[in-house]
């Protein structure tokens, strides 16, 4: 089962290498994951998308526990979330297809952020069924390039776990 | 006033009450040794630097301490890997210091460079690399407080030059506060009545006791409570001998792949299995899905990563084993049940497989000469009152089986990683804390050429380590597994040419005593116990002697090779 987890972690070198390492060194899969600074410049989140049987994903948070610079580790799956990813897609888009794209990116809440003579640049977001679901459909007029973000996530507003100096 | 960064690693070591370290010198570590130069702390100068990591780890395994190390940068550091990786998986507190390039010249590949803290990162329970001299202080403290707290572990300090070189004002900080690590020492007491309950449902329980036990203060005290107290018998691991008395009649002997039958049949056939410091480990359940097929489980552990990790846990106990088992005592103590007479036939059968296949070999008059013969002529002799560690293979199975260890402490081995060349270190570590002490390092021909220049740092320190070498001439686990599964092909497990054992000691100003024949066995030990510098006894035992019984790797324990 795919499992989206959350993790607050010190903001210094190699922490990153030690989640890789964790995940590489015991055979545990990662199907993607995103680094960046939260409000507090001394603290990063991590979210990373993993799958595995109950008692697996079990010993992945536990391993993740004992690493010293993880500060909490949260499980999105076992609670209310809200998950989003967003990808950026260049398709070729001939002339006698330029309206049928824009109709499909006007569906999907999309946006055409860069423009060429055979190419339109799609900016798209959302979760991963919906931009899988666009990315199906651009698929019939040949994409050029994709760049995804992976998942970031966070918990519902009543259930959220505080980042430090955060309201 | 300011110190510099190399005077602060000695300040540091000094609060942090550390009189004695094991390293060796180099380049990019000089700064520390001149600060060590004239402080009070006692250098071991070993041969090779993976000695300097198991001497710090059996020091640890023999004082309960955090043991240091400390080296130099590039093949100082990379030489530290074995050490640091038999450390972590035995769960051993030590702190190993590392010489570093110049930050400025970090990632530039310049002489002697190797990113030590990339390569240790999996085999260390924690590792920095100091860039700035006014953290450094904080962070020695944390690496202490990391490595002797919580379920132990290596840790490492990488010091670059220049911040050896650097000043700053020192002030040791008093407490460490870490966010991200905060082990859990009170076991939770509504668990603990779960277990308590289960056990009170028992018929045949039984304890599986390993390293967590040796490591918790007093938790040993508190598990002969649990035995004798509720009549329930104990078996160790590897890593838990000496955790219960090894002549209690309670006492099972060891499980697993060589443990003993009467251990074996216990844990096959238990309705509850109470698992304390323990994680499972291959070697112990042998085929997973067979092991303990009947039980409910209790697992006792201050790792809470270590439960449900190999075997499904029924009841969890995250906590310091002392702690659980005082509570547990408490907690069974409070049952009203007459608990000898509700384990009365349990215990029964267990006598039963103690009398039907008992720990055994055939040591015929005038020889040739069996191991097991030599170690149990070791434990009279010294009346079981060694500290022993073991290299790795047969000679540390013959040594687990025979010797009789019956306090925590006294027994230091490499469980987990198998590290062959660990024991003679190791026992230069233990006799540096104890020098008054009896320390005898049990080895094989293979196994003591694994750090054999080792010789050199037990003669200038005058460390009386003995070794007693049991030489067959093989490699000799691996030659039975050859002889018992691969149908006798011996590849490249001969070792026919050994040095002369005997001239080795000598020429290094040791002593150097043979054994050839049993009725040598006796004297020669005798000798060897009355000298008091470092002594190699080279016992020469029948070559294709075989350690049983045996589970062999990946079968259930029921198939179990006896002779």
């Amino acid at each position: 089962m795919r499992h989206t987890i959350s993790l607050l972690v010190e903001n210094i070198p190699g922490v990153l290498a030690r989640v890789a390492g964790l995940f590489s060194g015991r055979g545990f899969n990662i199907e993607s994951l995103c680094v960046a600074e939260t409000i507090d410049p001394k603290i990063s989140r991590i979210t990373l998308v993993t799958n595995g049987d109950e008692q697996i994903i079990e010993q992945i948070k536990k391993q993740l526990n004992k690493l010293i610079n993880i500060i909490k580790v949260v499980d999105l799956s076992e609670i209310e979330s809200v998950q989003r990813e967003m990808a950026l897609i260049k398709v070729r888009a001939a002339p006698e297809h330029r309206a049928e794209i824009l109709r499909i990116v006007d569906i999907f809440r999309g946006k055409v952020v860069d423009v060429s003579p055979d190419y339109y640049t799609v900016e798209i977001t959302g979760d991963a069924n919906k931009l899988q679901a666009f990315i199906e459909l651009l698929k019939h007029f040949r994409i050029k390039e994709i760049a995804r973000t992976g998942t970031v996530a966070l918990p519902r507003a009543r259930k959220a776990f505080k980042e430090k100096g955060e309201e | 006033m300011k110190l510099t960064g190399a005077q602060i690693v000695i300040q540091s070591l000094i609060k942090e009450g550390v009189n004695i370290i094991f390293g060796l010198p180099g380049g990019a570590i000089i700064d520390v040794y001149d600060a060590l130069y004239d402080s009070p702390i006692k250098h071991i100068l070993v041969r090779h630097e993976q000695a300097a990591i198991h001497a710090a780890d059996g020091y640890a395994r023999a004082t309960g301490r955090v043991g240091v190390a400390m080296v130099t940068s590039g093949p100082g550091a990379t030489n530290t890997v074995t050490g640091l990786a038999t450390a972590y998986m035995d769960s051993i507190p030590i702190v190993v210091f590392t010489g570093q390039v110049p930050t400025k010249l970090i990632g530039n590949d310049a002489f002697q460079e190797a990113d030590i803290v990339g390569i240790t990162r999996p085999c260390t329970k924690h590792n920095f690399l100091v860039k700035d001299v006014n953290e450094l202080a904080k962070t020695i403290k944390e690496a202490f407080y990391i490595a002797g707290s919580g379920r132990p572990g290596p840790v490492l300090i990488d010091l670059p030059k220049d911040v050896q070189q650097a000043k700053a004002e020192f002030e040791y900080p008093k407490e460490v506060r870490l966010a991200g690590y905060n082990p859990k020492y009170k076991a939770h007491i509504g668990q603990v009545k779960k277990a308590a309950q289960l056990i009170a449902s028992a018929r045949r329980p039984v304890i599986y006791a390993g390293g967590g036990v040796i490591y918790s203060k007093g938790a040993n005290e508190e598990l002969r409570r649990l035995a004798e107290g509720f009549s329930m018998p104990v078996t160790n691991t590897l890593m838990g001998l000496g955790g219960f008395p090894g002549n209690h009649p309670l006492w099972l002997g060891m499980l697993g792949m060589h443990g003993t039958y009467q251990a074996n049949m216990a844990v096959i056939h238990c309705d509850v299995l109470i698992g304390i410091g323990a994680r499972f480990d291959d070697r112990v359940t042998g085929k997973l899905e067979e092991f303990a097929p009947d039980a409910k489980i209790v697992h006792i552990d201050i790792d809470p990563a270590s439960i449900s990790k190999n075997v499904i846990v029924d009841v969890p106990i995250v906590g310091d084993c002392r702690d659980a088992l005082l509570k547990l005592n408490q907690a069974l103590s409070n049952i009203n049940i007459d608990w000898e007479d509700k384990h009365r036939d349990w215990l029964e059968q267990i006598e039963e497989w103690k009398k039907e296949h008992v720990l055994s070999y055939n040591q015929p008059e005038g020889g040739p000469l069996k191991p097991q013969y030599v170690i149990e002529k070791l434990y009279e002799l010294t009346k079981g009152k060694a500290i022993v560690s073991t290299e790795v293979g047969q000679n540390q199975m013959w040594a687990a089986q025979y010797y009789k260890f019956d306090r925590p402490r006294t027994f230091l081995t490499s469980g987990g990683l198998g590290t062959m060349g660990y024991g003679f270190p190791a026992a230069i570590g233990a006799q540096a804390a104890f020098p008054e002490k009896l320390v005898i390092d049990i080895a094989g021909d293979g196994s003591i050429q694994m750090n054999i220049q080792e010789l050199a740092t037990a003669v200038s320190y005058r460390l009386p380590v003995k070794v007693a070498i049991l030489n067959n001439g093989y490699l000799g686990m691996v030659r039975q597994w050859q002889q018992l599964f691969y149908r006798g092909r011996y590849s490249q497990t001969s070792l026919e040419y050994s040095p002369d054992f005997v001239k080795l000691a000598e020429a290094y100003g040791a002593v150097g005593l043979r054994a050839t024949k049993p009725d040598e066995v006796e004297a020669t030990i005798k000798e060897a116990l009355s000298k008091d510098v470092p002594v190699f006894i080279d016992f020469v035992i029948e070559r294709e002697e075989n350690v049983y019984p045996m589970v062999p790797a990946g079968a259930p324990l029921s198939h179990m090779l006896l002779v």
